[in-house]
């Protein structure tokens, strides 16, 4: 490198090229998400490679986690309780709610502690920041791809009819990504600043359970509350799911408005994310 | 490109644009600065006290060096890390594709490829990552004192790697303390006080002023009355350049002088007037009288003072302390100072500047090797 003796630029009459960011509300710079898909692929393999990694049973654990879900909520809500389950077998009836359920919880958990986890990626390397939540939300996938395996399998035993209804399913479980998405956008940013977040979304993920129709029909809800129950974004994609596949439960007023509300915080979540985005590696 | 302009105008400025941003690591932070462009810079406002610029680049691929194995996955083998921290620094999977062999190969992690890294010794893990991000081609490679890990041949490799980069017309940005990887590395050089451009020159040029900035002089002055009966005192000793001016730090390769001022309250003779001289483990290395032939001095009554010369690149880079006596020889101390003062002497490019002196030790010599047949 010595004998590179260049002379020393004095003066910034040479034409000099600033590098500046633009406003964080313009652009959203999805453009910049599409150059680093490459990365947001990786870092989704990374996930999924490593989430069984030591352990014994491996990727099973994606269906024992709502195979046993579906059991407990049989015998308490099924058995005991005898919630009605609009004419279907309730263990099936249950399961194919837990299955967008799953998917979202998922995306609750992982994407809140997403940026934090990756601080020194976030500090020390640029890249959209938006991978990381997004990245952090897709292997929950996986576990669904597996987990519906099971559910095919139920649907056999059950002799549930298929009807022309499941066509509609890729838009529900798009649905369901959506709102798992729109979530981890806000709490992913949201987390960086406050880590109260942490202890937040253990209660919310319960609480929301059970404000979804999950372990029961959202046939039980009064017909004057139906649309205001759809402000909860599951609840219209559950009712989805139920619909395509078990043919129960309408698709009306209620998911049209959780449609609508998933937009909305997706777009906001997007927006929030993106405006703390530049603040995030002094802060994290 | 050929050329990278900073223009570090008003550094802490910009760094109260992130809100609660400490700074604990000045260098580090810069580094951030620097490989993160676009987050540093926000809105058109800021043009005016436009804290660095790149000429002739517009959209540069700046790879880092700063926290190498920066999104590494302890749980993932090496392979499957290469891809990931590849893909992290920007390149693209077929790029690093058709660069694996060479990464690993200059890694030289081979054997364990497929092995998860939280197996991998920290020496291998640095390896690998600088294996990556040297493979990146970034327009601007920018290197923090990070290669101070790993062992003396890997250091040859990734200072070798850094050649080619600017052979190639690339630059690449070396951020350290070690004067004598900036002399050797570097052509010119900046030198950042408190967050402000101090100065930008030649990589000689700053490596003085660093050194002639910075800490207190090593001097002492002894109070007269703290030996009220001696027959002489020492009363000041001091590290002074080759005209005996006090300097604050040696630099290695430049000759300095070990001042000492002597107060003769009497004539004495048969005296010795010694220094000696320590490395920072405390061993004694050498001892130098006034008189080396051995002979015996008279001390006349008075002020007066010595300069004794110290070759340049004979003591290694270091620290070192002095201690100084007036004594007769077995038969009394007149006067002495243990550990009186301590100094620096700083790598600025000795032959031996890849290593450490607690290793190879604390004398540089050159003698001439000759083959036998």
């Amino acid at each position: 490198m010595k004998e590179n003796k260049n002379p020393i630029p004095q003066s910034a009459s040479e034409p000099v090229i600033t590098i500046k960011s633009h406003s964080s509300w313009t652009a959203l710079e999805l453009g910049d998400l599409w150059r680093y898909r490459e990365l947001l692929f990786l870092l989704t393999w990374r996930d999924i490679k490593v989430r069984y990694a030591q352990t014994v049973l491996g990727a099973s654990w994606a269906v024992i986690q709502p195979l046993l879900t579906m059991v407990i909520f049989s015998v308490i809500f099924g058995q005991l309780a005898k919630l009605p389950s609009d004419g279907i077998p309730y263990p099936i009836f249950t399961y194919t709610a837990l299955l967008p359920w799953q998917l979202f919880s998922f995306a609750l958990i992982n994407s809140s502690q997403s940026l934090v986890g990756s601080q020194n990626l976030v500090s020390k390397v640029y890249f959209p920041r938006l991978v990381i939540p997004i990245a952090s939300v897709l292997p929950g996938l996986v576990d669904f791809a597996i987990s519906f395996l099971v559910l095919i399998g139920m649907l056999i035993y059950y002799q549930i009819p298929l009807t022309l209804r499941i066509l509609t399913l890729p838009l529900f479980l798009l649905l369901a990504v959506m709102s798992a998405l729109a979530v981890g956008l806000w709490l992913s940013a949201l987390n960086v600043e406050y880590r109260d977040i942490r202890y937040v979304v253990p209660f919310m993920t319960l609480f929301w359970q059970y404000a979804t129709p999950v372990a029961y029909s959202a046939s039980l809800i009064p017909e004057k509350w139906r649309l205001l129950y759809g402000l909860n974004p599951m609840t219209g994609v559950v009712e989805g799911f139920r619909w395509a596949l078990l043919g129960t439960g309408r698709v009306d007023g209620m998911v049209m408005i959780s449609v609508v509300i998933i937009v909305i915080i997706l777009i906001s979540g997007l927006a929030y994310f993106k405006r703390m985005e530049a603040t995030f590696a002094d802060v994290i | 490109m050929s050329d990278i302009a900073i223009r570090v105008e008003n550094l802490s400025k910009k760094y109260r644009l992130g809100r609660r941003r400490v700074i604990p690591n000045f260098q580090e932070t810069l580094l951030h600065a620097l490989s993160a462009p676009a987050r540093w810079m926000r809105g058109e406002r800021k043009v005016d006290d436009t804290f660095w610029a790149l000429k002739d680049v517009s959209y540069g691929r700046i790879a880092s060096l700063l926290e190498v194995g920066t999104g590494f996955h302890s749980e993932l083998t090496g392979r499957d890390n290469i891809y990931l921290n590849g893909a992290i620094l920007g390149m693209s999977q077929k790029e690093i594709g058709r660069k694996f062999d060479e990464i690993v190969d200059f890694s030289g992690v081979e054997k364990f490829l497929d092995t998860p890294v939280k197996h991998y010794s920290s020496g291998m893990y640095v390896r690998l990552a600088f294996a990556v991000a040297a493979h990146l081609e970034p327009e601007i490679l920018v290197v923090d004192e990070v290669l101070a890990v790993g062992d003396a041949e890997f250091q040859k490799k990734c200072l070798g790697k850094m050649g080619d980069v600017t052979k190639e017309g690339r630059t690449v940005l070396f951020v350290s303390h070690n004067m004598g990887a900036i002399t050797q590395l570097c052509p010119n050089a900046i030198l950042l006080n408190k967050g402000m451009l101090e100065t930008y020159s030649t990589a000689e040029d700053v490596v003085k002023q660093y050194l002639s900035s910075g800490t207190d002089s090593p001097r002492v002055t002894f109070d007269h009355s703290s030996n009220p009966n001696a027959a002489a005192l020492i009363t000041r000793l001091w590290i002074g350049d080759s005209q005996g001016e006090a300097i604050s730090i040696v630099d290695v390769n430049k000759s300095f002088t070990i001042g000492l001022e002597i107060l003769g309250r009497q004539r004495i003779k048969g005296v010795e007037i010694s220094i000696r001289i320590f490395n920072s483990i405390g061993h004694p290395l050498f001892t130098t009288n006034l008189n080396p032939s051995g002979s015996e001095v008279t001390l006349e009554k008075g002020l007066v003072q010595y300069l004794i010369p110290v070759p340049s690149h004979f003591l290694a880079p270091d620290t070192y302390s002095i201690s100084v006596a007036i004594h007769k020889p077995f038969v009394e101390f007149i006067d002495q100072h243990e550990n009186a003062i301590s100094f620096d002497v700083k790598e600025t490019g000795s032959q031996m500047w890849r290593y450490k002196s607690s290793e190879y030790g604390n004398i540089l010599v050159d003698f001439p090797w000759q083959k036998s047949d």
